[in-house]
């Protein structure tokens, strides 16, 4: 291995860091140029049709089997531990609760980001290294409001309504659990959960944050596919990065919005 | 638009940097207007940056572009947008877009630039798609298509709106000799029924030699010989008779730049 | 045609999801949908310790409203409670009690109203009179010891 000074490795861990701050700030130079001005093109809407269906509808089947899962687990789990304080009947507000503010918006995000966040970035990768974007310029069309700016508002619909969707089948998991198999009372089910859960405190806010979750993960998803190498390797580079760093993303601002929501003790 | 005027594309003092580095400094390029012209050169001398600074995709650090009488840089985004009904471009890898069938791809121009009926649209993409021998698979999507119909398709495409010019980037890479045979019979079939003005980058030497009317050879930033494939065959220039001859050492050298071979050998593992 | 099928399913997306916040709010949090219909009632306790805005109201244990505010009333040093009874429950005698009392043992705070004998009865804007206030721990304790140490 050739030797590297330590100078020279400063300067490399100094050369990083500018070269992400340049990718920052090229990131969020190509959101505003797709999100806003005028776009010039008629069939939007058709755009945006196409894009719900491969963005959203295409995540349904992943986010409805985890929900089922999770709402399950978490009644099975939250019942043995809560029936140790003679408490069985708040399992039903536990579970909501729990998904509502947490585990919809968060593990919705982070499957979105794994299966639709993932399926982006290639998607975009590989139309840029067949020179598709390059076509799209010289025919005229501007490929920011042709090919990303669709996907950026698919994603910024789809991402709420999935964890909506989650979080219902997540509860009906839950009560299933409780209520047919481990025998909680299925009106004191119920009735705990709506007195306990808020419309304005947890409903809402879970929607807020899978709203700045869908944000998130979506600009990272597109930015990446377009920012990638046109080369194979590239690809497959960007389809990794888009993962990790929307989860990495998801995980820190789900932390930074529970502080600011819940956290005024 | 000067009617008048020999030459379609007109690079006059044209700098173009990438970073620190100049790729291209100070070159004078005159594309014949109704013929085919080939620029060539080594690999990585930026064949197509240039196609790329004539189609507008990319800005001269200095210098003029003259397409059709006007110089792109200065233009407006409205006017460059209608200055590409006049352009088109054939890619390396055919660049069709991949959601739409045969005919969405290339009834897209028209669709951007024009408002013709449908009726009109169908029409149109019929004829393209026959000039370039595939009306046949008009319902087809791109994946059923083999790479050399691809670039035919593409072909029809850059070709929707009739342009007067039309650019061929690599077209002859990795095809097979009864793909690049249609290739070849194509682009001059354009150029003389149509009295398009075809550019060809390439670095394929037989075939373009064959179809080319004038040739630029391109390196290191400059210009380095032009002429007709006969002048350029008897150039003295040893850069461009390494490159016409296909010489795997001269004025670009074999070796890649390193070290005495004997202190290599003897110097033994780095500590 | 493909493009309908790509439609359909979308709509149903959007429906589904829409459908599901509904649900959400509706069923789930108990956010009740047109029950306008209340009056408000004020009563103020020495000690309402665990009461919290959106607790129940109730009287012999079923629910006739819930509290909407509770602040400091800086004349008589004591909390005062807002409550929002439903507006067919304007049968409360004018001498109800209102008392703080814990539901189950995770110890959540609830008003009860028990019933007086006078004739006349509350009406909007109304101040319930007797109030029993939550019982703290350390207060029960000190009180069981001081009569521990009394009674010897």
């Amino acid at each position: 291995m050739r030797k590297v000074s330590p100078v020279e490795r400063v300067r490399r861990v100094g050369e990083a860091g500018m070269s992400v701050i340049a990718a920052q700030g090229r990131a969020t130079l190509f959101l505003f140029h797709a999100l806003f001005g005028r776009s010039g093109l008629d069939n939007r809407f058709a755009l945006l049709v196409r894009q719900l269906y491969s963005v959203g509808v295409l995540s349904l089947a992943i986010v409805v089997v985890s929900g089922v899962f999770i709402g399950m687990v978490l009644a099975l789990q939250g019942y043995s531990i809560l029936s140790s304080y003679g408490s069985e009947q708040a399992v039903g507000q536990m579970v909501a609760l729990t998904l509502l503010r947490e585990l919809g918006p968060v593990v919705t995000a982070l499957l979105f980001a794994g299966r639709a966040g993932s399926a982006l970035a290639a998607e975009i990768g590989n139309m840029k290294s067949t020179e598709q974007l390059s076509s799209l310029e010289m025919i005229g069309v501007d490929p920011l409001k042709y090919i990303i700016a669709p996907r950026l508002w698919a994603g910024f619909i789809s991402l709420p309504l999935l964890t909506v969707i989650f979080n219902v089948v997540g509860i009906w998991g839950g009560a299933m659990v409780a209520v047919d198999w481990l025998g909680v009372y299925e009106g004191s089910f119920w009735a705990n959960m709506q007195n306990s859960v808020s419309f304005t405190s947890d409903v809402l806010n879970g929607v807020i944050k899978s709203l700045v979750f869908a944000v998130v993960v979506t600009w990272i998803a597109v930015f990446q596919g377009y920012d990638c190498e046109p080369t194979s390797e590239g690809i497959s580079r960007a389809t990794t990065r888009t993962v990790v760093y929307a989860s990495l993303a998801v995980l820190g601002l789900d932390f930074i919005l529970t502080a600011l929501m819940f956290g005024d003790f | 638009m000067s009617v008048a005027n020999a030459y379609a594309v007109e690079l006059k003092n044209l700098t173009f940097k990438r970073g620190e580095r100049s790729i291209f400094n100070n070159v004078d390029i005159a594309i014949p207007r109704g013929k085919v012209t080939a620029i060539m050169g080594p690999s990585g001398c930026g064949k197509t940056t240039l196609l790329r600074l004539i189609a507008a995709q990319l800005k001269p650090a200095s210098g003029e572009v003259w397409v059709a009488g006007t110089n792109l840089p200065t233009l407006s985004r409205r006017e460059l947008f209608d200055m590409r009904k006049q352009m088109g471009v054939l890619f390396q890898s055919g660049a069709l877009f991949t959601d739409l069938d045969v005919f969405e791809n290339v009834a897209f121009p028209l669709r951007v630039h024009t408002k013709l009926p449908e009726e009109m649209i169908r029409d149109i993409v019929l004829m393209k798609l026959q000039a370039v021998g595939l009306r046949g698979a008009i319902e087809l999507m791109p994946d059923e298509l083999s790479g050399g119909m691809k670039r035919r398709v593409a072909l029809a495409r850059a070709i929707a709106l009739d342009p007067q010019i039309l650019m061929y980037d690599e077209p002859f890479a990795g095809q097979d000799p009864i793909a690049m045979g249609v290739l070849v019979k194509l682009i001059r079939l354009l150029n003389d029924a149509l009295g398009i003005t075809s550019i060809v980058v390439s670095h394929d030497l037989a075939e373009t030699s064959s179809i080319a009317d004038y040739i630029y050879v391109v390196g290191d930033g400059q210009v380095l010989g032009q002429g007709t494939p006969a002048e350029l065959r008897d150039s003295t220039n040893p850069r461009i008779q390494q490159f016409m001859l296909g010489a795997a050492d001269g004025p670009v050298p074999f070796h890649f730049p390193a070290p005495a071979y004997a202190e290599d050998l003897l110097r033994g593992p780095d500590a | 045609m493909r493009i309908r099928t790509l439609e359909i399913g979308v709509g149903l997306f959007l429906l589904a999801g829409v459908l599901a916040l509904l649900l959400l709010s509706l069923r789930v949090s108990g956010l009740s949908v047109g029950n306008a219909d209340t009056y408000k009632l004020y009563a103020y306790f020495d000690n309402i310790a665990g009461l919290t805005v959106r607790s129940k109201v109730t009287m012999a244990g079923v629910t006739i409203g819930k509290v909407t505010a509770i602040d400091l009333d800086r004349e008589s040093y004591t909390g005062r409670v807002t409550l929002e009874i439903q507006q067919d429950i304007d049968i409360l005698p004018f001498d109800s009690t209102a008392s703080i009392l814990t539901a189950g043992l995770l110890g959540e705070k609830y008003i009860g109203i028990s019933v007086g004998g006078e004739e006349e009865t509350l009406g909007d804007g109304d101040t319930i009179r007797d109030t029993q206030s939550s019982l703290v721990l350390e207060d029960l304790i000190g009180k069981f010891l001081l009569n521990s140490v009394n009674r010897e």
